[in-house]
């Protein structure tokens, strides 16, 4: 089915299952009970899963095959954002031009720092990758938003405003990014008893476009260029003594990574009007590179499970405040519920960076092989040591 | 791992669908009818606080925090009633608003643009806000102001400085209570002209950014105003820890007084490497050699110890203010956190009260009815002394504190001591201002949403 093995093929209608149904899945508790707080089904943060999903497969395709560890790929996210919002501006609201037109800047801005990064390898293109996308940020954030000559708009952010040019844009549209007219932010919402559930506009952009990125990854995965990707990764040195010139392979990976980082940027701006400067930080970069190896680096699915998994804490955990922990605990008596609230205190709310920590510090001891990893251990353990072996065989295992 | 992770919530939503059949003819209950976005329907309304809770401005934001925290305690009737008693505006009765109890959510802005808008807008989505306070920095106030007017929610800034806030980036959604630089400027120049004289020559440090260049820009103009001159202005990076390569040149330049245009972190390193410098100590121009930092906080006063001694700066508020508002402020949040209130905290609980008290006096949490009734709003007793919440750009007038470095601080508290309460009409400027935005700057409609 679409030119994919069964394996594959399954794998791919479990992804698009999940995505098209996301709003239930992510909202499993009635509205209005405790545990409400854990629901992540509305429109904005199943956007920034989709989004992040497609900025963690792209990374996934130059990191995974080609083991080049980039510490600076946020900068091509931070680009697609600012060709977007220049797009919405200049233009029109459509989202349509201004994601297209986010992926081909992204593209040029990786060729050029692609070619130049990729003449070393290891640590010093790390080194490399990192050093420009700090620079782009210091560009956004103030050199290039001088009053004279405002590209980026710095700390603010570049935003649309009521006087910018917009060409195409006539009344009876709507005032934020729209597809042919329809808003992204438009939502429908059901009320289904105590449960309530939103499908939104933008969120099923966001979701057929990862579809269509994640399909990709999976022909890029098995096709013969990818398996020469695997080869660089393996052994670079190896391929260059059989004469073959590897870095063509590898320029072309960084590039396609780097288009994905430019579309995620873009769909970034299509949900959001908004660029800002952040966005290019280095924390950013090794945010994607967080999610790669927490989800599992070289597998399909890994990185959208990184991605979903990093965005849940930061929007989900980082929001459960003393008030919360003391209403979940109300049924103890005070002293046991004060103590109780004190021990978890520290890691949730504010401190929701160290439980991820914890988290990725566990996940890289005991699961190297990342969430991916856990979750065929489990698998394993509900079969049958026959299908076991089976699987063994045909198992595609993550890149070395 | 997929698979195994959503079988659980497969069986919940195959029973969700179940009971769809079941409950068919209510399902389309029209969330629409709702007047505007997130209109309270049940005994409760939900505030968002979207403060900095990691980050450079962390305790700003949970000094912050710890003020809107209290705030909602006086407002549900509970606690001393802080300034409650003390406020002009007598529609707020300790009964929650428009007698529904105030619940909270809170969200961490990482002093990001974009954490910060996503912070709100889970707030606004799944939370239902109705309010959204706070933002520690002028990047984030104006980016989380822009995403209120597009929901359709009302967004009262916390401690953001810069004049973009109510000038070009003004919108009719967004209110601000806190101080802007142009008003740190004019009531710091007659303070300065009386001090140091009115022929002296300044040499500006910013930070290059917004903000920096906004503050510059109108400490410029009011010192030259009244007959100093700029030596120079350089822009220091952000991420700048060490200042000395842009001291150095200082001395040499013929100017006898610095104006530090720093926040936080890049203020307490420049200010020590000033002093370290020896600056304070030398003569220019047959003159003592002085710094200025134009906005000053309790936190970074602190942070910067004893070189803050006699360095000249302003605030929106300090708690020594002997005023009845003041003095009820700082006894409620003195006894429930043991430590007086910082300026950002001040603000953000004037922000919550005014709010609350917009929506009793409007009778509804409709935005625009709120907007309108704290559009052109005359009070007292918040702390600030009278004020008014202008209606053309929805910025604050109010007197502007002249503050210096302690010389002799009594306890940790006592780091700064005001040294002139400059009057609001010192401070006043015309709406289409040049230096915030001009003619074309406009607030737009208010947007209800919905």
């Amino acid at each position: 089915m679409f030119g994919l093995n069964k394996k594959d093929g399954l794998l791919f209608l479990v992804v698009i299952a999940i995505t098209l149904l996301a709003p239930f899945l992510l909202n499993p508790f009635p509205e209005g009970s405790g545990m409400a707080q854990f629901n992540a089904g509305y429109p904005d943060l199943l956007q920034r899963f989709a989004i992040y999903g497609i900025f963690a497969i792209g990374f996934n395709i130059l990191f995974g095959l080609t083991g080049y560890l980039s510490f600076g790929h946020a900068a091509f996210l931070g680009v697609g954002s600012y060709a977007a919002v220049w797009m919405f501006k200049l233009f029109t609201y459509n989202v349509v031009p201004a994601i297209a037109f986010a992926v081909i800047i992204a593209a040029i801005f990786s060729v050029l720092i692609g070619y130049i990064s990729l003449r070393r390898s290891g640590i010093y293109f790390a080194i490399l990758t990192l050093a420009f996308a700090q620079m782009s940020f210091a560009l956004a954030y103030s050199v290039l938003s001088n009053p004279k000559f405002n590209l980026t708009n710095g700390e603010t952010g570049l935003q649309v405003y009521s006087n910018d040019l917009q060409m195409f844009h006539r009344t009876g549209l709507p005032d934020m990014p729209h597809i042919f007219g329809l808003s992204v932010r438009a939502s429908y919402e059901l009320e289904l008893g105590g449960w309530s559930f939103t499908f939104n506009v933008g969120y099923y952009l966001c979701a057929l476009i990862m579809l269509i990125a994640f399909y990709f990854a999976i022909r890029l995965f098995r096709s013969p260029f990818g398996m020469m990707l695997r080869a660089i990764k393996s052994n670079n040195t190896r391929m260059t003594y059989t004469g073959l010139n590897a870095k063509p392979y590898a320029l072309a990976a960084f590039v396609i990574s780097g288009m994905y980082a430019g579309l995620a940027g873009g769909l970034l701006a299509a949900m959001d009007p908004l660029a800002g400067a952040e966005r290019m930080f280095w924390t950013a970069s090794g945010e994607v590179v967080l999610m790669t190896i927490l989800g599992g680096a070289g597998t399909l699915i890994g990185p959208v499970l990184g991605a979903g998994l990093i965005k849940y804490m930061e929007n989900i955990v980082s929001k459960i405040n003393d008030n919360v922990l003391h209403q979940w605990f109300a049924f103890l008596p005070d002293g046991m519920e004060d103590a109780v609230v004190a021990l978890i205190h520290p890691f949730v709310g504010k401190g929701w960076h160290l439980t991820l920590g914890m988290i990725f510090v566990l996940v890289v001891i005991f699961l190297p092989g990342g969430l991916v990893e856990g979750g065929q251990r489990i698998a394993r353990l509900f079969r049958g040591k026959k299908a076991r072996e089976a699987e063994k065989s045909s198992q595609s295992n993550p890149a070395e | 791992m997929s698979k195994s992770n959503f079988t659980r919530r497969g069986v919940l939503k195959t029973s969700a669908i179940a009971g769809a059949g079941v409950a068919l003819p209510t399902i389309f209950t029209a969330s629409s009818a709702a007047a505007y976005t997130n209109e309270p329907t049940g005994s409760t309304v939900t505030l968002g606080f979207n403060v900095p809770q990691t980050g450079p401005y962390a305790d700003e934001g949970n000094d912050e925090l710890l003020a809107q925290q209290l705030a909602v305690e006086h407002l549900n009737g509970e606690g001393d009633g802080g300034c409650l008693n003390t406020f002009t505006s007598k529609a707020l009765k300790g009964n929650g608003i428009l007698g529904k109890k105030v619940e909270y959510v809170t969200g961490d802005t990482q002093t990001k643009s974009d954490a910060a808008r996503a912070s709100a807008k889970s707030m606004i989505e799944k939370d239902g806000a109705i309010m959204i306070n706070g933002g520690s920095s002028s990047g984030v106030a104006v980016a989380v102001q822009g995403l209120c007017q597009e929901a359709g929610i009302i967004f009262m800034a916390g401690l953001t400085h810069s004049n973009d806030t109510t000038g070009k980036d003004r919108k009719a959604n967004g209110f601000r209570h806190f101080f802007n630089a142009y008003m740190s400027a004019a009531a710091l120049a007659p303070v300065l002209a009386k001090e140091f004289g009115e022929d002296r020559r300044a040499y500006h440090l910013t930070a290059d950014y917004t903000w920096g260049w906004t503050q510059e820009e109108s400490i410029k103009a009011a010192t030259e105003a009244m007959g100093w001159e700029t030596v120079n202005a350089v822009k220091t990076p952000l991420a700048a820890t060490d200042f000395s390569s842009y001291i150095a040149p200082v001395l040499n330049s013929g100017a006898d007084v610095l104006v530090l245009n720093h926040y936080g972190g890049n203020m307490v390193n420049s200010l020590t490497n000033a002093v370290q410098f020896g600056l304070l100590d030398k003569m220019a121009n047959g003159k003592d050699f002085k710094i200025v930092v134009p906005l000053y906080s309790e936190l970074m006063a602190a942070g910067a110890g004893e070189n803050i001694k006699g360095v000249l700066g302003s605030m929106n508020y300090n708690w020594q203010l002997d005023n009845e508002g003041s003095k009820a402020f700082v006894k409620s949040f003195g006894e429930k956190y043991g430590k007086p209130p910082s300026n950002s905290a001040q603000t953000c609980y004037a922000q919550v009260l005014l709010y609350a008290d917009a929506c009793e006096r409007a009778g509804t949490f409709n935005p625009c009815g709120v907007g309108e009734a704290l559009e052109g709003f005359e009070f007292d007793g918040l702390g600030n002394g009278p004020t008014l919440y202008r209606a053309a750009d929805h910025q604050c007038f109010k007197d502007v504190l002249v503050v210096r470095g302690a010389q002799n601080p009594t306890n940790q508290y006592d780091t700064l001591e005001i040294v002139e309460v400059t009057p609001t009409d010192q401070v006043m400027y015309a709406p289409d201002h040049p230096m915030f935005g001009g003619k074309e700057a406009s607030l737009g409609k208010c947007n209800p949403g919905a």
